[in-house]
């Protein structure tokens, strides 16, 4: 009984993390749905979704209902159990890296020395599921979409990583909480721009959105790595994607933007959160705001743009930032 | 090399007057109208099915049932049937019926009638459950017109 009352703040905290993770999720896919499809409405000069609730703000709620009255079809040659787990790994790895992100001082799940490490590792488990989607849907479309998904994913990452790298060796440290608290005076946008502008262009190809939506292409290939998905398991994809981008942009935020410093609102500690999330959804803005202006790329593009730029300057911007710290 | 830099440059140029362009739509006023609430007015010169048109000074139409909108009709949808009556100069019009599932809307009967009776109307919400609601009484539709 000792050991139980031992670790109940544990457990609390735990549950209390649990619930603040599934929250995030839906409520981030709920608003996210409905500002992708209100500004891609503003910027066509149509008002987008307007009828159910003032101004279509029910739409997400209710087709989200549809979407869970569905019926989940199976194509008689795929892969059954694979088929039925890749919309659920896709979709159940992004609670976690949502534990290590600080909030703001003292919201955050834990704080970890690999906390970052935590974020990248299960932020490619992602690509796994599509991977797995794709092959098991037995269906050329989806088997390319694949592909796509997974050399433009393996590509983008090393850009992704060599930028975060270079501030890593600013800050020295993997915890988040620690990046944020080393950008007191500078956010790290000012002393590392190129990084940031590599590391943005690196998580618009990692979270498979325009103009790098090539594993998803519908002219060429209907939907990509989901096309027989239905229902609930395919709005499992569409859940985890818009989480997937919350975490990204919750990542550039902390390391770029300062995270939650701001100007101090009353218990900034705790009132901090608003400044974080006024970051990450500008972010998000930024995303949805670049989606809808630019035309897909094409695939060899795609990798030529990674390969020969993104690759070669994050490399010498992380040589420079190394020869800076240790000379400074 | 040389080309290597000025292709980034151009391109990175290109991508922010894009992005340019679409923040501009994006705070423009919408140009599409919520169409079962909130309806665009029809031009005059609209052609939609025939209609028999109803004039102010005589108060009805000015059809005299001659049948040559029926017999010009390439498609056989009009029907016309006038009679003589006691005290009434020419013929009355007792049937006028437009069958617009045949019709093909090439206005030959507009373009031959004498009298020019008949006129397209501007009705474009033309959706129904079964195929009679397309046969009009056009006849009817003139006396119930204001």
């Amino acid at each position: 009984m000792e050991i139980f009352y031992s670790i109940l703040p544990d457990l609390i905290r735990m549950v209390v993390c649990a619930i603040c993770g599934a929250v995030i999720v839906f409520g981030n896919a709920l608003v996210m749905g409905y500002a992708e499809r209100k500004l891609a409405g503003h910027i066509m000069f149509r008002p987008g979704p307007m009828e159910v609730g003032p101004h279509g703000i029910y739409q997400l709620v209710v087709d989200g209902l549809k979407l869970m009255g569905k019926q989940l079809v199976i194509p008689k040659n795929a892969d059954k159990p694979l088929f039925m787990l890749a919309p659920l790994l896709a979709f159940a790895p992004v609670f976690v890296p949502l534990l290590v992100i600080p909030f703001s001082d003292k919201i955050q799940g834990f704080d970890h020395d690999i906390g970052l490490l935590v974020i990248l590792a299960l932020a490619s488990i992602n690509l796994l599921a599509v991977l797995i989607g794709g092959w098991s849907s037995n269906n050329k479309y989806s088997l390319f979409g694949a592909f796509r998904a997974v050399s433009q994913n393996v590509a983008y990452e090393i850009p992704m990583l060599l930028s975060l790298l270079s501030i890593i060796f600013m800050t020295n440290t993997f915890s988040l909480k620690g990046v944020v608290a080393a950008q007191s005076p500078v956010w790290f946008i000012v002393i590392q721009p190129l990084a940031f502008l590599i590391y943005l262009v690196a998580i618009v190809a990692e979270t498979n959105r325009a103009p790098f939506d090539l594993p998803e292409a519908e002219s060429e290939l209907t939907a990509g790595f989901h096309t027989e998905y239905s229902g609930m398991s395919f709005s499992l994809f569409v859940l985890g994607e818009y989480a997937n981008m919350f975490i990204v942009s919750s990542v550039a935020t902390v390391f770029f933007l300062g995270g939650s410093s701001g100007i101090p609102l009353p218990y900034f500690e705790y009132s901090g959160i608003i400044w974080f999330l006024l970051k990450v959804y500008l972010l998000m803005f930024f995303l949805i705001w670049i989606r809808w202006t630019y035309p897909r790329t094409r695939f060899d593009q795609l990798m030529n743009f990674c390969w020969k730029y993104l690759i070669p300057f994050s490399l010498v911007n992380l040589l420079i930032t190394v020869v800076m710290v240790k000379l400074l | 090399m040389k080309s290597y830099f000025s292709v980034l440059f151009t391109g990175a140029w290109s991508l922010i007057l894009g992005l340019k362009v679409t923040i501009k739509a994006l705070f423009s006023p919408i140009v599409t109208y919520q169409y079962p609430r909130e309806k665009l007015e029809v031009t005059p010169n609209y052609r939609g099915h025939i209609d028999l048109v109803k004039f102010a000074d005589t108060g009805t139409h000015k059809c005299i049932s001659c049948g040559s909108c029926m017999r010009d009709c390439p498609s056989d949808c009009i029907v016309v049937e006038g009679e003589k009556r006691e005290g009434v100069k020419g013929k009355v019009l007792t049937i006028f019926t437009l069958d617009f599932t045949k019709c093909s809307l090439c206005g030959a009967c507009v373009e031959v009638c004498p009298t020019k009776a008949l006129d397209y109307s501007n009705d474009y919400e033309l959706a129904g459950f079964a195929r009679e609601e397309f046969y009009y009484d056009l006849l009817k539709r003139v006396e119930e017109r204001e």
